[in-house]
């Protein structure tokens, strides 16, 4: 037990080391990109909607292509995410798509 | 008294330590649930407690560590796995770049130490305080320390239960990424514009995804959107169409 606790695979500790690699230089990108750069508006816009769209990528297969069960989920999860903190959304997604699965498991 | 010794003597002082802790303090509740549950998936996902313990430390961004869990498979994707956290931590880009000329008086070893660890709460905590009085390194510090702590015991403890707890899809929990995810999404939701970047992404997202073998999908998604935004700059109605067409093409 204590060796799987401690196992670290060399590929996984690369792979850790990639993501943490780009992450510091997204990072500490400001601090260099101030000195020397003025963003346009139009840039700026860009950026911005980066992580949404990111986010909305990872997401769309599972939510909009899996089945009417994970669909129905995501938009109850969505209105959620409007009225309620992030963990009672997220309570309420995963119990929504246990009782739609099982609904419709009976239809 | 020289100006660097003022420079020390306002970013090291204990008690702007204990106001930072203070102010993270109600966020411990909430970055705790959200550190078990990533612990439980990576767990499932074979990841070992150390392997979590080391991206947490490493990577300290919750965001893109779901991400990567999610496109865990065998063979690792390691590639995937680094191109999609370095896009999706692009953020961090705007953060460090609002935030750099705030800190005026850290010296240049503490910002590049200290923004190793510039997480989305540590930064919005820190421009907070930065409206009201300075940022001192010590206050960042305090609130930096105490997320890195929470995220750190939280994971490791939610992958040594995790492990125990067997198959995530008899409890819906598989479901869980796709509703932090969709949270998160609404979380930058400012109006229609944020609608139509969204849109552009999704329907990108699931194209790619039906007709392209790998995690491409997230890279086509992710541009789609970014230039329905960048399309969309000049706020004239007729640029939607053209939004959608980019995600249809």
């Amino acid at each position: 037990m204590t060796s799987e606790i401690f196992a670290v695979d060399p590929l996984v500790l690369f792979t850790i080391l990639a993501m943490a690699a780009g992450t510091y230089l997204t990072r500490i990108a400001g601090l260099i990109l101030t000195k020397f750069v003025v963003f346009s508006g139009r840039t700026e816009a860009a950026l911005q909607a980066v992580p949404p769209a990111i986010l909305m990528s990872v997401v769309a297969p599972t939510a909009f292509a899996t089945g009417i069960a994970e669909t129905a989920a995501t938009a109850i999860t969505a209105i959620a995410a409007l009225r309620l903190p992030l963990l009672p959304a997220i309570a309420i997604g995963v119990i929504s798509v246990v009782i739609l699965r099982l609904a419709l498991a009976f239809v | 008294m020289n100006s660097n010794h003022n420079k020390q003597a306002i970013n090291a002082t204990p008690s702007e330590f204990l106001l930072g802790i203070r102010a993270f303090f109600p966020l411990i509740f909430a970055a705790t649930p959200i550190g078990l549950l990533f612990g439980a998936l990576a767990a499932q996902k074979g990841l070992s407690p150390l392997e979590v313990l080391l991206m947490g430390s490493f990577v300290f961004a919750g965001g893109s560590q779901f991400l990567a869990l999610d496109l865990w498979s065998e063979p690792l994707p390691w590639l995937t796995i680094a191109l999609s956290t370095w896009l999706i931590n692009l953020r961090h880009v705007l953060m460090s770049t609002s935030l750099a000329p705030k800190l005026t008086h850290w010296t240049t070893r503490q910002r590049y130490l200290g923004f190793f660890i510039l997480a989305d709460e540590v930064w919005a905590l820190s421009e907070q305080r930065a409206i009201k009085t300075q940022t001192t390194f010590g206050y960042y510090l305090g609130v930096g320390i105490t997320l890195f702590l929470t995220w750190q015991i939280s994971t490791v403890a939610g992958s040594l239960i995790g492990s125990v707890l067997g198959d995530p899809a008899r409890y819906g929990l598989d479901f869980a990424f796709t509703a932090l995810f969709i949270c998160l999404v609404m979380s930058f939701w400012q109006g229609r514009k944020t609608g139509v970047v969204l849109a552009a992404s999704g329907l990108a997202a699931v194209f790619t995804h039906t007709y392209v073998p790998g995690a491409w999908y997230i890279i086509a998604g992710a541009a789609a959107g970014v230039v329905a935004a960048a399309i969309q700059y000049d706020d004239k109605p007729a640029n939607i169409k053209a939004a959608v067409e980019v995600a249809r093409s």
